[in-house]
């Protein structure tokens, strides 16, 4: 009783195993197939679903990047209070938003605040060559490009001296200069506003933001989104004055805006909460009601990588629940074939099995039958947010981990699932089984 | 091809001398039938001697598939000793018993019981796959064993394949495959026309002549005078044993 009964598992026998539970599931090859269609849903579901859920989330941080994650940026806004209205009709002029005062007060108090850009809007017609386009002017500073992380297409942005000087000089984003100069270069030429003329000096992209919104719906660029001229901001009052008249289709419209856009830096990143909570703070006191609008992108960023979180384990949770009926439709098949195999398992143990080797061929078969299905769904769950990607136009972002991670589990749901079938074949009487029909 | 010759009792070529291959003592199998206890064995005494070519003969009911369980080391007695080449197989685990059936014993049942999803030669395989024989070995033996039961032609073919006879063929190789001590022979013929299972018992009878221990269990009288030893089971005891020659 020594050497024969001295059996290892050795890479042969594994081979042999292997081989075996192959041919043994291809005898029913329909059967085999729908029951690992069960694990190439699940993996496929789990990896097209991390990558579309990872390919949206960093698109939407991207967007929130580009704001610039050390900004924090004060917009007015019409209030839109009844009272208003009332004083409206009195003094016939809207007078509301952010002012002067409340741009010196947060550069004298928040600590931590290097630069601020003011800016102011008019909207009207621009006219430029032969065409003119719904647009706004906007009065700005001559580092708007390095805040806002803006690079320009053309030419330059304009310069401090030019803001000292108030120069009739101006920058368009790419858009407007492809509207009001579609064939030559706008560098050199001029834009009118009302009775203003300015020379471009520069173009620069659109801002992101917009030209992602644009883009979903074709063709509605015309409406005045991203149609801005950047003028120095010194320029603007100069030109337009502090009170904004506007005749448009017969009504007539004056508003007094002293800034309509702020956008304040906040140098050390880890300040950037406590400083947009005194701006807050700061323009709570100054003004009675909301007529601003604060928004922080770095909360932005945070409030999107929770919301990311609450995704992924929503959706990880969708595939595992997936994965695991794949399992319970491997254990159902692989119950069903144990019963359906109890005379080859009685022959088996009759011609020398143990009950480990038993379990360890019907392990192997779901090892296969997942595994194979893990393949299959790695395969599929690769192809399908390429495919999103080409036809949606979303963007998609497999991370390397997701195909491995999914196969793994893929191969250990077929482990777990099928212990208890192999356990039951390997417990079956050897003389009931042989008698089996 | 072997030839079905003319039926004639072989003659025994035992050497009465000789330690017994098997050896029952006093075993009994009690079976609990819902409230009754059912002693389907009740002390069987038996020597088996190497070379032995035996029939156990028996109206249904009277044991013998007991018998062949035990023998066969699928199941264990009740009480008594069972030693298999001097060892006491009623003391075994069920890994042990795996091991001796795999080792010390061929099988070859009525409805030959091959492996379907296999092709001959691998089924003549599994045995030494279980004894863990090296691939390229147990290749080599299998052909080997194929060619001695004439069917070296239909290596690769599935049991589908293959008419009743040459399954049964096939399990004899099998059986033979680990070169066990006994062979144990289920109704061997029990599925076949008279021709085929003609060729098959000319198989024992040569295996016989070579050596082997052959144990036959079946309720056909015929087999009683193609045998040089019977044994007739009666209610669970051994009714009669003999050597009608020699």
């Amino acid at each position: 009783m020594s050497a024969p009964f001295v059996r290892e598992l050795t890479f042969f026998r594994l081979k042999r195993s292997v081989i075996l539970g192959i041919k043994s599931l291809w005898m029913h090859k329909l059967r085999s197939f729908l029951t690992a269609l069960g694990i190439v849903f699940g993996v496929a579901s789990v990896i097209s679903m991390l990558a579309i859920g990872e390919g949206a989330s960093y698109e939407a941080q991207q967007q929130i990047k580009e704001l610039g994650s050390q900004n924090i940026i004060l917009e007015s806004v019409k209030p839109t209070n009844t009272t208003t209205a009332g004083e409206q009709e009195r003094s016939l002029i809207l007078e509301y938003g952010l002012t002067y005062r409340d741009i010196t007060q947060i550069q004298a108090t928040v600590p931590g605040v290097s630069v601020t850009v003011p800016g102011r809007r008019i909207k009207d017609f621009l006219w430029g060559g032969a065409n003119s386009v719904d647009g706004v002017a906007l009065g700005t500073v001559s580092w708007f490009p390095s805040m806002k992380n803006r690079d320009l297409v053309r030419g330059r942005f304009f310069k401090e001296m030019e803001m000292k000087d108030r120069s009739p000089v101006c920058v368009l984003t790419e858009s407007l200069a492809r509207q009001l100069y579609p064939l030559k270069d706008p560098v050199g030429q001029t834009v009118r506003m009302q009775t203003s003329y300015f020379r471009v000096v520069g173009v620069i992209e659109d801002d992101p933001a917009v030209a992602a919104s644009s883009e979903d719906m074709k063709g509605s660029s015309e409406s005045g989104e991203g149609m801005e001229m950047m003028i120095p901001i010194s320029t603007l009052e100069d030109h337009f004055g502090e009170v904004l008249f506007k005749y448009r289709s017969g009504s007539f419209e004056a508003e007094k805006v002293e800034l309509h856009e702020v956008t304040a830096r906040i140098e050390d990143p880890d300040q950037v909460m406590p400083a947009a909570l005194a701006i807050q703070h700061i323009l709570e006191r100054n003004h009675s009601e909301v007529d601003y609008k604060m928004t922080v992108p770095l909360d932005l960023l945070r409030r999107a990588e929770r919301t990311k979180q609450i995704f992924n384990i929503v959706l990880g949770s969708i595939a595992a629940i997936s994965l695991l009926v794949g399992g319970i439709g491997i254990m159902n098949i692989m119950l069903a074939t144990v019963t359906e195999r109890t005379r080859e398992i009685g022959i088996r143990r009759a011609l020398g099995a143990k009950k480990k080797d038993i379990v360890f061929q019907f392990l192997i078969e779901t090892v296969i039958l997942s595994g194979a299905g893990g393949i299959l769904g790695v395969a599929l769950g690769l192809g399908v947010p390429i495919m999103v990607t080409y036809f949606a136009g979303m963007v998609t972002i497999i991370q390397f981990w997701a195909p491995t991670i999914a196969f793994g589990i893929s191969v250990t749901i077929g482990v777990l699932f099928g212990i208890y079938p192999a356990f039951r074949a390997a417990d079956m009487n050897p003389v009931e089984a042989l008698r089996h029909e | 091809m072997l030839d079905s010759g003319p039926i004639e009792q072989a003659k025994s070529n035992v050497d009465r001398s000789a330690d017994p291959v098997i050896e029952l003592r006093a075993v009994e199998k009690h079976y609990m039938m819902g409230d009754f206890l059912v002693k389907a064995l009740k002390g069987i005494d038996l020597k088996i001697l190497p070379g032995d070519y035996i029939s156990i003969l028996g109206p249904s009911g009277c044991g013998k598939s007991t018998m062949l369980n035990i023998l066969g080391c699928l199941d264990q007695p009740t009480v008594g000793e069972y030693l298999l080449d001097g060892l006491d197989v009623a003391q075994l685990t069920d890994d042990d018993l795996s091991a001796v059936r795999g080792n010390k014993l061929g099988f070859i049942f009525q409805s030959y019981n091959l492996i379907q999803q296999l092709s001959v030669v691998e089924n003549i395989e599994v045995p030494l796959y279980y004894q863990g024989v090296h691939e390229d070995e147990s290749r080599e033996i299998a052909i080997e064993l194929a060619n001695k039961v004439g069917l070296g032609k239909r290596l690769d073919h599935k049991p589908t394949e293959l008419s009743g006879g040459q399954q049964q063929r096939v399990a004899i190789a099998r059986a033979l495959s680990n070169d066990p001590s006994v062979i144990l022979a289920d109704e061997a013929t029990g599925n076949l026309d008279s021709k085929s299972g003609g060729d098959i018992l000319q198989i024992f009878d040569d295996l016989n002549a070579e050596g082997k221990t052959l144990i036959m269990i079946t309720h056909d009288e015929g087999m009683a005078k193609r045998t040089p030893r019977v044994i007739r089971l009666k209610d669970g005891e051994i009714g009669y044993d003999t050597y009608i020659h020699g």
